[in-house]
């Protein structure tokens, strides 16, 4: 099947793929398509151009965005008025149309995309696209080649470790579940990304649903677990629906369901959608949440790898990390050990948002810097103003300043700083933000999410924002700054989840880096930026 | 059942594989404060009193909620230890109100007892109060939810012993709040056997009798005898 799409696309002599991902839309994605079908179609060229609609490629900032194979040509900011002079100028008389052409080549210069691999080139709602590019064929390698224990070994040996945010050894992960006593077992795929600034899970399941899907067919033939779930948000239509089709297609080719390519490997794959809560991409809460309980998280252990939905042995893993499986399988384990640096493989998906010239959705290797990331590829900050922080981990990660750019990516060195890993998100902050106020806004966001459970999250928050909102009316004193450090890690230390041990951090880095901005808002009652309620002149 | 050897401040102890970390310290005469653990029902963790160090690792852990281990050296009373117990007090009684003196609770409220006992007479965080409803409606059962401190005794004991559900919770973080059915007046909850045992276990004055001693209501045993006589039922 694979050959057959191959030879029909090869057929046509140019590909123009119009991202229709979230953003893209936003913008009027689905008229500039409705225009490139009927200019296609009005200049007779149906046989030779192949319009598609396709996921995102990253450049969110530029879109509608159209990329025309073969070349690679971007065009950016594309109307619906423009796509008939584009077909007419690149198809017909084969000389790009300059004025529409991406001018950012360098967001793509640093960038190794595994995991977005087919990103941006393939429509993700036509799985026969998805397996000419070689989709399924690592399914059909462990199926036909593989035993369950060398798939296991195999993630093992790549050193992946998981793309939630923990960092926790995936391979290790597997065999604990391939272990665990009791039946049935199941999978969870994860993704119920929530942050603020954050949108490379969404953007991977609207681009690739069944890089995502595959990557958990293979867990299920790993693990011998016969029952998974896709849990994700309401908030996420488009994903949902693309999702929805992707699961629909790879049951009807017999890649999903009972007896799955003839093999005895059943797995049924059900998607299941959450209200939207943070704290439910929580291991603990997902499990809560899809048994139909409130998503509350509980403590470990028991882990989720022995005593997971509804007390059976269950993998649960961030849709990044599922998307590397297939990589993984088909390439061995030994050729991704050696992408980014030994201790943490691979590559990370990270959402560049702020202050920044070129925010989009990126794919790294580890172990790259933030500098390269903030500047190179990002562009670093526009309109002339300077770059004064950058706050990596999403709204429970650490605002770190230029002094930190040098740091490579990877968990251990981030967390050491302060920071985290988490879900991928970078927002930019310039010379124009406040960091006291920076620190408030992310602390708010995590007072609303807190889930109410223990007593240092719920309560510890609340008074941590309680002490910023003081320091923001003048009302602060020089003692406060201390009692911030102290709740703050107490808060660290003594929560029951992820989301309290790591929800102080933009307040505890703020604090750390840029203290003596704290200071000026409680001595001289000002805001050195002048961006505050406080204003320049105080109040 | 295999059993388990450790030490806790120093002590050595042997107790049962699988038991927690607070059961063996209890059973052995150490006591270790916490607010949300009742003996007869499943720990929850949310309380974060009984925070303990185990030796090996930076980290706390909870003691309700952490097996034992063999070889483990526990501490339950560190420096460290004492100033977050203090503080959880601080952070309970600054985030609802919590006054004494008009308290029905009032010398028989666990929350007030942990506060003199460790030592917390002096609030550092400004209290910041939110309104919240008082339940009357029912016949003899009152729910104050200013006073409630969220450690969801009454929900577990509703569930587990008496079997019928009534409470749960609703909203998140500092929203967060008990819930009778989905939200109803208590009048009109139709799964409430009206058994009291909410009340019984509550540690505060969060539910209370109408016109009764919370002394006299409070039965912190409840849960835990009625668990053992169903046990030896089956025996």
């Amino acid at each position: 099947m694979a050959e057959e799409e191959r030879e029909k696309q090869k057929r046509f002599r140019y590909r123009i793929n119009v991202c229709c991902s979230s953003s893209c839309i936003s913008l009027g994605a689905l008229k500039v398509l409705k225009s490139f079908e009927r200019a296609v179609k009005e200049l007779g060229l149906e046989d030779q151009c192949k319009v598609a609609r396709t996921g995102c490629p990253g450049t969110c900032s530029a879109g509608p965005v159209v990329l025309i194979e073969p070349g690679d040509y971007f065009y950016e900011g594309v109307t619906p008025e423009s796509a008939r002079e584009i077909v007419e100028e690149h198809v017909i008389r084969g000389i790009p149309l300059k004025r529409f052409l991406y001018s950012v080549p360098e967001f793509f210069s640093k960038q190794k995309r595994l995991v977005l691999r087919n990103a941006g080139k393939m429509d993700p709602l036509d799985i026969r696209e998805y397996i000419s590019r070689g989709g399924y064929a690592a399914l059909v390698k462990c199926l036909t080649k593989m035993s369950e224990d060398d798939v296991i070994n195999e993630v093992f040996k790549s050193g992946l470790r998981g793309r939630g945010g923990a960092g926790f050894q995936t391979g290790q992960k597997w065999k604990f579940v391939s272990k665990a006593a009791g039946s049935p077992k199941y999978i969870i795929g994860n993704l119920d990304e929530g942050d603020p600034g954050v949108f490379a899970n969404r953007t991977l399941a609207e681009a690739d649903p069944h890089a995502i899907i595959e990557g958990m067919i293979i867990a299920s033939y790993a693990l011998k677990a016969e029952k998974g779930y896709l849990y994700t948000r309401a908030e996420y239509p488009l994903a949902i629906e693309t999702l929805k089709k992707a699961i629909q297609q790879a049951k009807s080719l017999g890649l999903l369901g009972e007896k799955i390519l003839g093999t005895d490997l059943n797995f049924d794959l059900e998607l299941r959608l959450g209200a939207g809560a943070f704290i439910a991409g929580e291991e603990t809460a997902i499990l809560a949440s899809i048994e139909g309980m409130r998503a509350m998280p509980r403590p470990r252990p028991p882990y989720p790898a022995s005593s997971g939905l509804w007390g059976k042995p269950t993998l649960i893993q961030n849709v990044e990390t599922l998307a590397n499986i297939p990589l993984i399988v088909l390439n061995g384990g030994e050729w991704f050990s050696k992408i980014g640096v030994p201790h943490c493989p691979g590559t990370k998906c990270f959402s560049l948002t702020g202050k920044i010239k070129n925010p989009g959705l990126i794919e790294v290797p580890m172990g790259i810097t933030l500098k390269e990331v903030v500047f190179e590829i990002g562009g670093g900050v526009p309109d002339g103003r300077r770059f004064k922080a950058v706050l990596v981990g999403g709204p429970s990660g650490g605002c770190l300043p230029e002094s930190q750019l040098h740091l490579p990516i990877d968990y251990e060195s981030l967390t050491k700083a302060g920071a985290i890993m988490g879900s991928g998100g970078i927002v930019v902050l310039d010379d124009e933000s406040c960091m006291v106020d920076t620190a408030k806004f992310f602390i708010d966001f995590c007072v609303d999410e807190s889930c109410g459970k223990c007593t240092p999250c719920r309560v510890g928050l609340v008074k941590v924002r309680k002490i910023l909102e003081r320091i923001g009316h003048a009302k602060g004193v020089e003692k406060d700054i201390d009692l911030l450090a102290k709740v703050g890690e107490y808060i660290k230390e003594a929560s029951l989840c992820g989301l309290g041990q790591t929800a102080p951090n933009p307040v505890l880095t703020t604090i750390r880096y840029f203290k003596e901005e704290y200071m000026a808002h409680i001595l001289d009652k000002k805001c050195p930026t002048g961006r505050c309620d406080m204003g320049a002149e105080g109040s | 059942m295999k059993s388990v050897r450790l030490t806790i401040d120093g002590r050595a102890v042997e107790v049962p594989d699988g038991t927690t970390i607070l059961d063996a310290a209890m059973a052995n005469g150490i006591k270790i404060p916490t607010l949300c653990h009742l003996e007869g029902v499943k720990d929850y963790g949310g309380c974060r009193l009984c925070l303990v160090e185990i030796k090996g690792s930076p980290k706390v852990f909870p003691a309700c909620t952490t097996p034992v281990g063999q070889g483990m050296e526990v501490t339950t009373n560190s420096d460290r230890l004492k100033e977050y117990r203090k503080m959880a007090l601080q952070l309970l009684l600054s985030e609802r109100a919590h006054i004494c003196s008009v308290c029905v609770a009032n010398g028989a409220c666990e929350l007030q007892s942990l506060a003199s006992e460790l030592g917390v007479d002096q609030l550092i965080f400004e209290r910041d109060w939110p309104e919240l409803s008082v339940d009357l409606t029912h016949a003899y059962l009152v729910i104050d939810r200013n006073r409630c401190i969220l450690c969801t005794r009454c929900i577990r004991v509703c569930d587990e012993i008496e079997g019928v559900h009534t409470l749960d919770l609703m909203l998140r973080g500092k929203e967060t709040q008990v819930v009778i059915d989905l939200n109803e007046n208590w009048k009109n909850a139709t799964s409430c056997t009206g058994c009291r045992k909410c009340a019984k276990v509550c540690p505060v004055g969060a539910i209370y009798v109408k016109g009764e001693a919370l002394s006299s209501t409070k039965d912190k045993e409840v849960a835990k005898f009625i668990t053992e006589r169903r046990r030896s039922a089956f025996e």
